[in-house]
Parts: structure tokens; sequence; C-alpha cells
């Protein structure tokens, strides 16, 4: 017979006090973590390591997931298909500087609303929101028709300047995350900064946005990321002569056929898995540079809401 | 006329908007221009010429052409397959995405790392890239078709919710794709309760079921809300989307043109937003029967 002790002992250590932190716990937690890690990281490795296989390792059915030797052809006849240095600096045109001006607009806006009880706020809170929640679909055709009146059609214009305004990709969150951050400082800095002088605007220079440089930073990376990762509205503006990477990865056949003169059959899985690999590249490299800015991000500007 | 110093709260008020300047100029001319503009599109023929736009007063011609010509009927079924595919991804995006947001939110070993790989989705799932995935099917559980689950699908139901549930299924993964910022929103959430409330729930003898029903769903309700709200929109707006692609290929088709087009989004528009009614609806209703009890 099992002593009473040992078999609470055997109990605790399986299940401990609470489930979450005994060792069956702690085994399905991981290993569900684990397992659907692994289903968000195997495209990625499988697009990986195909994209170092040669022809003959694609075709092999005995080759699987390591490649007989590294070969990195796939890579350049997609650089070149891509026209990889010129259009990454385009494309980098059209996500860096919306980035930066829709971040710096938008938390102009939130301030606004944060610190001055302005007439007419409570309707601005509600455009703002119906702009989050109106499809861009709806006003792209005139926005097209006004884009090409005002001559900025097929330019980086027609992207970077409606983000000047506080009306780029999702600057409705964007104002709400700044208004989130604003509210939570305290009036009390605001107040002494005026005793001492300074005027409305020095005092947002000076205390709030040093203040708000989480929100600043969250902001831009995702400003960042979905003006990368976007094509709709870059697809509709750019016309037929501007390429973003993500266009070009779009229409690769097609583009592999101009670049290479040969017929678009020739695009193997493993070429296109390098393109993809190249366009996500960029954005995976600031990511894990900045990794914990993106996950600490939300956090910290309490887009929870109090 | 002697320089009076403003009252306090007329200076408020003109910073306060000089603040907001920027923004009122954009959503002047980038969002309710052109809103106004697509609503008078949308009830004209609208012809592109070498001269610049002709446009041609018609009433409701498009709106009727909607629901009586192909092009029209064929838009309309795509947002009858969207309706239908929000009702069963919406709820496994959601519930996915607490699942993790749950078990992220525990004390792990590697929490950093984990967490950088279920945000990864966000950070590289634009449209090109999933297609890509789609297209090699990088994104499809081989298990799902060994084990006959599209055949059991296909036979158990009718063809309207045997395609968008089948497609649930065949495209899982993909689905899984759309949920990082939800998780995120969650964990968010989720690192606001204090984990001395567990504890006290522990020792009244709430067991782990009944501490996520009672502590933790309530703490996630409002989340719950805005994530399924993103979730909607995220999906809506997702440039692959068959309902988009009809929008978008209708502006330069020679039958249709931009006032056509112009009408489908306003039904689109509308579409949406009982979808979105219905949604916040369902969630009050289902919050009120199992939390809070």
């Amino acid at each position: 017979m099992m002593n009473p002790n040992v078999k609470q002992k055997i109990k605790h250590f399986l299940i401990g006090k609470n489930p979450s932190e005994g060792f069956i716990g702690r085994i399905v937690t991981y290993g569900l973590l684990i397992i659907i890690g692994f289903v968000y990281l195997y495209p990625l490795i499988k697009m990986f390591v195909y994209s170092i296989k040669d022809l003959e390792d694609l075709v092999n059915p005995t080759v699987d997931w390591i490649p007989t030797k590294l070969y990195l052809e796939n890579y350049r006849t997609s650089w070149i298909v891509l026209n990889y240095g010129k259009t990454l600096m385009f494309s980098l045109l059209v996500t860096l500087v919306p980035a930066v001006l829709q971040t710096i607009t938008t938390s102009l806006t939130g301030y606004a609303l944060a610190k001055f009880k302005v007439k007419g706020r409570i309707i601005v809170f509600a455009l703002i929101l119906i702009t989050y929640l109106v499809p861009s679909q709806i006003y792209m055709i005139p926005k097209f028709v006004l884009f090409d009146k005002f001559n900025i059609l097929a330019s980086a214009w027609a992207i970077i300047l409606p983000a000047t305004f506080g009306q780029g990709l999702s600057s409705a969150i964007f104002v709400l995350i700044f208004y989130q951050f604003f509210r939570m400082q305290p009036v009390a800095l605001d107040e002494s900064a005026e005793i001492d002088g300074a005027n409305q605007f020095q005092i947002f220079y000076k205390i709030g946005v040093p203040l708000a440089l989480p929100a600043y930073l969250t902001s831009f990376l995702f400003s960042f990321v979905w003006y990368w990762n976007e094509t709709y509205i870059s697809s509709l503006f750019l016309g037929e002569n501007l390429y973003t990477l993500q266009l070009r990865l779009f229409n690769f056949q097609s583009q592999f056929n101009l670049a290479t003169g040969l017929s678009q059959q020739a695009v193997n899985e493993a070429i296109k898995y390098s393109a993809t690999i190249l366009i996500i590249l960029p954005v995976l490299v600031v990511y894990i540079i900045m990794q914990k800015w993106f996950v600490e991000g939300i956090d910290r500007t309490g887009v929870t809401g109090e | 006329m002697a320089k009076k110093p403003l009252k306090r709260a007329v200076r408020n008020n003109l910073v306060g908007w000089a603040f907001l300047s920027l923004w009122t100029i954009g959503f002047i001319a980038f969002m309710a221009y052109p809103l106004v503009l697509s609503l008078y599109y949308s009830l004209a023929k609208v012809t592109l010429s070498g001269e610049g736009i002709l446009v041609d007063f018609v009433g409701f011609d498009n709106y009727r052409q909607i629901f009586s010509s192909a092009a029209g009927f064929s838009f309309l079924q795509s947002v009858r397959d969207f309706a239908l595919e929000i009702l069963f991804k919406v709820p496994v995006i959601t519930v996915f995405a607490i699942i993790i947001a749950v078990l992220l939110n525990q004390k792990l070993k590697l929490r950093g790392l984990f967490r950088a790989i279920y945000f990864l989705p966000v950070i590289i799932a634009s449209g090109p890239v999933i297609n890509q995935l789609i297209n090699q099917g990088a994104a499809t559980i081989p298990l799902v078709e060994e084990l006959g689950i599209i055949d059991l699908i296909n036979n158990t139901f009718t063809e309207a919710i045997a395609v968008p549930l089948g497609n649930v299924f065949s495209e899982l993964i993909v689905i899984l794709w759309f949920s990082g910022v939800q998780i995120l929103l969650f964990i968010a959430a989720l690192q606001k309760i204090d984990r001395s409330t567990y504890e006290a729930a522990m020792i009244d003898g709430a067991g782990p079921w009944e501490s996520f029903w009672k502590i933790t769903m309530p703490a996630l309700k409002s989340m719950v809300t805005v994530s399924i709200v993103f979730t909607i929109i995220n999906l809506a707006t997702f440039s692959e989307n068959k309902a988009i692609l009809h929008i978008k290929n209708n502006m330069f088709a020679l039958e249709t043109g931009f006032g056509f087009s112009s009408a489908v989004a306003w039904i689109y528009f509308l579409a949406l937003a009982v979808i979105l009614g219905i949604a916040m609806l369902a969630i009050k209703l289902f919050m009120k029967e199992k939390v809070r009890r």
C-alpha cells in the first residue's frame, strides 16, 4: 500500500496546487504551445528549406527537409525578377514615410482629444470611429478620381498624403492608442510647466512626447508593418508602373517572364518561396530587433481601456 | 483696442483645434468629401473618357442592377458566402486567441520566445504572402484530408453550409494566421487580473473551470467585443476577400464602371453593418448567459 504522504506528494507533483502549475498542466501547456507554435513556424521553415533546393533536390522524393546542398541560385533569380534593390527602396518610401507621418499626426489628434476639452469632442470621436468602420472600398473610387485631379495618382504622394493628414491605414486605431496614453499622464505635470511659462505646444513637445515614447514606438511599428503588408490601396493608386515588393510578388509569374525571358512555367516553387522570403525579410529583421516593443507595446499603451 | 487675454476655456478650445487641424483637414478631404462623392456616384452612370469623367445621374438604377444582373448576383453570392464564413471563422479565431492568450499568460520558461512566434502572423500576413502559403499548400493540415473530414462535411450538410464549413477546415491554419492581434489584445487584458484573485477563489473551493468562467472571462468581456469587431472588419477588408475583389474589378469593367462599383460598395457596407450588429447582439446575449452568473 502506498503511504498517503507519498500519494499526496505524487498528486501534488502531477497536478499541483493549481492545475496549471502541476506537472500534467505544464506538459499540456507547453505541448499545446509548441505544437501550435510549430503551425506558425512550419510554413516559414518549409519555405526556407525549399528555397535553397535546386531542381534536382526538388524532384528527388528522398530529399525532404534537408537539401543536399546550399543552392542560392533561386535567390538570385528572385532578386532579378523582383528587381529587389530598386523595389525595396520604393517599398521603404511608401512604408517608412507614411508610417512616421501618420504616427505624428495621430499623436497630435490623440493629444488634443485627451488634454483639451474642445467643443465637438464627442463628434470628432464618433467620426474617428466611423472612419474605422467604413470599408475603405466605399471611398476608394472617389479618392481615385480626386487624386487623379490633383495629379498625384501613380506616385508615392497618393500613399503619403492621406497619412500626413491622419487618414492613413488604420489611423483611427492609432488615435485611440494615443488618446488612451495621453489621458493617463498626470495633469499636474502640464500645469507646473504652464506656471513656469511654457505654452501648450512646448508642453506637448517637452512633456507629452517624451512620456509617450512607448506609444510612439508601438504606433510606428504597427504602421510600418501594416503599410508594408498593404496591397489594396497601393495596387489601385500606384498604377501599373510603380511596384512595391508585395505587388511584385503578386504578379511574380508574369514578372518572371518579363525579367528573364523564360516561360512562366519555368517558375518552380523554390523560386517562388525564395521570393516570398525576400519579401518577408525586411519586416522580419525589424521584428527581431524590436520584438520586445511589439509585444509589450500593447500592454503599455493601455489600449485595453481602464 | 486693448488686447485682453483670452478666457481659459476659449484658449483651450483654440489650442485644441490647432492640434486637431491636420486631422480635420484630412477628414474633410480624404474621408467626408470622398464619401459624399461616392454616394453621388452610386446614383449615376460614371464613364471615364479622354477629357475626364462623365457623370450621368440615373437614380437608383445601379442599386436595382445589383439585384437583377449577373454581376450583381455574383457579388451578392460572395457576400452571402462571406457572412457564412464569418459565422464559422470568428468563433474559431476568438476561442483560439483566448486559449493561446491564457496559455501565454502563465509563468512560462521562454515566454518571450513563444510570444514572438505567436505574433509572427501580424508581421508577415499580407495578401500576396498568404496567397503564396495557400497556393503552395504550406497552409493546410494534411490530416484534415486524410481523415476525410471534408467528405464527411459534404455528405452531412447542404451545399450552402458545407462549402464555407469545409473551407474553415481546409484553411484552418490560414484562419490561425488571422489571430495575432487578437491574441495580443487578450494577453493585455489578462495581465490586468490580479493573480491573488485566483488564489482566493481556489481557497474558496473553485476549480480551474469555475475560475475561468467567473474570473477570466468577465475580465476579457470587453476585449471579446473589441476582438470580434476587429476580426470581422479585418476579414471583411482583407484584400483577397471575394466581395472586395468584386468592387475592385467592377471599377474598371466596361459594362459596369465606377457608378455600379460604388453602389456595390455601399451595399457591402450595409451588409457589413448588419453583420456587425448581429455579432454584437450575439455577444451580448452569450455573455449574459455564460458570464457573470
